[in-house]
């Protein structure tokens, strides 16, 4: 028999997500999907399961969460503070969520967009070929109390597993490649853009995210008029008010903004995730160095599953703590500890 | 810079390929056509391929393929003839769209008219008698840029924008038409309103148009669109569609 999640109360911005609807763009619909899809490795390899499965992406705040039936569940991304039946539960791990407990997630505490994963996925309706939410082209919509999914089938078993969190949620060094009209921005002005302190405007959204700085706006030279055209998550637009404009996966097919540079694909979870105000520095790399980044980013997805440790779990934290059989099984008077060995 | 085709690099996601630096009809012909000849090629590196008004982009990863071999190849297409003249990819559609010009429903027509140097039924007239084609599809999803219009029709975006134009509402500047897909602020002006749907997402056929469809809107009566909205629940607006070969 199939378990329904349900929602009973939801934070202000709640989608469903996945990897995204590739192969739209002719149509005017971008790929979307998570707006951090490290998270969705990463949960995916808590869970030992598929990054395909749709997930719950939680934007600055989470919810409510309750099950009819024992699940899985990982939780990863933005850094909240949860709870299964009043007990804190570690972020970045997996846990066993018992039927009928309730699962509390508050606000992010580092970080933008949480995510929870749940044993064989979220079973909603499949719209063009994908679970993810586009609200900018009206596809899907927020979440609401009372909103309940299908759980997938969940062939793993495994719980109570962590993986190390890395440094994405802090702003940071983002590195970028030259775009179809980084040149027509003076070196001068390509200088002062590396060497200007942004950070992330707090209207940031799905669409893309503003930059702010100190001191006069980016302009490419001549005033540079256009004509639109085809742009890439990542795509730094320079507005007319001279603040760049990080593209994010829900943006617009093309856009007539000259764009100064290109965020390389392993650091947008970086521009994702930065809190308002954490500190953001742009880097240009060449494209050999860029395409090295990557390699080494999708070497460390590939690696993730072989993170995944045990949580070593505080014994002040565990509920009932005296119903656990402490000593029991550790050493036997019988057996000869080397023998499996032998 | 002035030479064209150009082939630049599009972040580490893909491939550009211009044809022009500004909006002209060979330009975006031979966007058009390139594209079709680039998917009949059924390279395995390339995922997706799109249009916008004068290129044409080639979604590849170039952190895998080889970036010397893939614009070696583009090269070699490129040269195999004149993209400018091409004739356009065979399979697309010329569609009839029912259209109120004018009144309460799309009240910038007087307005566009007086910018276009005609009165309100030269501007219909001239509107409806026009056949344009998809030059792009963007903004939103399914939403088409569609061109180009007589000379006289090259009139500006207005300063300010319209707070919201409807969905299916038939907008006009720069010699090119836009259907809106959804309600949606606007710097265009807003001279007809139709019942066509551009993005139909529950539909088996998500997106009525494609780059290269033409389309004719024709004139009708207020009573005439207000029957096909009753009538018709498909989002087709009372549209007519036929395959040009």
């Amino acid at each position: 028999m199939s378990v329904t999640l349900t929602i009973a109360q939801a934070g202000p911005a709640l989608a469903v997500q996945d990897l995204g609807r590739p192969g739209w763009r002719a149509q005017g619909l971008t790929k979307g999907g998570a707006a951090d899809p490290m998270a969705i490795y990463e949960g995916a390899a808590l869970l030992g399961q598929s990054p395909e499965l749709a997930v719950i992406e939680m934007t600055g705040t989470g919810g409510t969460f309750v099950a009819d039936g024992d699940i899985r569940i990982a939780l990863t991304g933005a850094g909240m503070a949860a709870k299964i039946d009043g007990d804190v539960v570690v972020w970045n791990a997996s846990h066993l969520l018992p039927a009928g407990a309730k699962l509390t997630i508050g606000g992010a505490s580092s970080g933008t967009y949480g995510y929870l994963h749940v044993g064989g996925g979220i079973m909603s309706d499949v719209l063009l070929g994908a679970r993810a939410s586009h609200l900018s082209a009206g596809l899907g919509r927020p979440l609401a109390a009372g909103d309940g999914f299908v759980v997938g089938d969940d062939t793993g078993r495994e719980t109570g597993l962590t993986l190390p969190r890395d440094g994405r949620f802090d702003g940071g060094v983002v590195h970028v490649v030259a775009s179809m009209q980084t040149e027509h921005f003076t070196p001068a002005e390509r200088l002062r853009f590396t060497q200007t302190q942004f950070s992330r405007d707090p209207r940031a959204n799905r669409v893309g995210v503003r930059m702010d700085h100190q001191g006069g706006g980016f302009h490419a030279e001549g005033g540079l008029t256009i004509l639109s055209e085809v742009i890439v998550p990542g795509d730094i637009q320079i507005t007319g008010d001279g603040a760049p404009f990080v593209l994010m996966g829900e943006c617009q097919t093309t856009g007539g903004y000259p764009r100064i540079g290109t965020v390389i694909p392993s650091d947008i979870p970086r521009v994702a995730q930065a809190a308002a105000g954490a500190p953001i520095m742009f880097k240009f790399l060449s494209l050999a160095e860029a395409i090295t980044l990557e390699i080494r980013h999708r070497d460390a997805i590939h690696a993730l599953r072989g993170q995944v440790k045990p949580l070593i779990r505080d014994p002040r934290q565990i509920r009932n703590l005296l119903l656990y059989q402490l000593v029991g099984g550790t050493v036997s008077a019988w057996d000869d500890p080397f023998e499996k060995d032998k | 810079m002035t030479d064209f085709p150009q082939i630049q690099t599009v972040g580490l996601s893909g491939i550009l390929v211009r044809f022009a630096a500004t909006m002209s009809e060979p330009a975006n012909r031979a966007a058009l056509s390139f594209r079709a000849a680039v998917d009949n090629a059924e390279w395995p590196e390339v995922s997706e391929t799109s249009t916008s008004l004068v290129s044409t982009f080639l979604q590849l990863d170039l952190v895998r393929v080889p970036l010397d071999q893939m614009i070696e190849r583009l090269t070699d297409l490129l040269a195999t003839r004149d993209w400018y003249t091409a004739d356009l990819p065979s399979g697309r559609t010329l569609w009839h769209i029912p259209t109120v010009y004018g009144t309460d429903l799309a009240p910038q027509l007087e307005e566009a008219a007086d910018l276009a140097g005609v009165d309100p039924d030269e501007a219909i007239a001239q509107l409806s008698q026009a056949r344009v084609r998809v030059l792009t599809i963007g903004f939103a999803p399914g939403q088409p840029y569609m061109g180009e219009l007589p000379e006289n029709w090259d009139i500006p975006r207005q300063q300010g924008l319209t707070r919201s134009v409807p969905a299916g509402a038939l907008i006009v500047a720069i010699r090119q038409l836009i259907i809106f897909t959804n309600a949606s602020p606007t710097g265009w002006r807003h001279v007809g309103q139709t019942a066509f749907k551009t993005f139909r997402p529950t539909s088996e056929k998500p997106f009525a148009l494609s780059p290269g469809d033409e389309l004719c809107f024709p004139s009708v009566t207020r009573d005439a669109l207000e029957k096909i909205l009753t009538s018709d629940g498909t989002g087709q607006g009372g549209a007519d569609a036929q395959v040009l070969t």
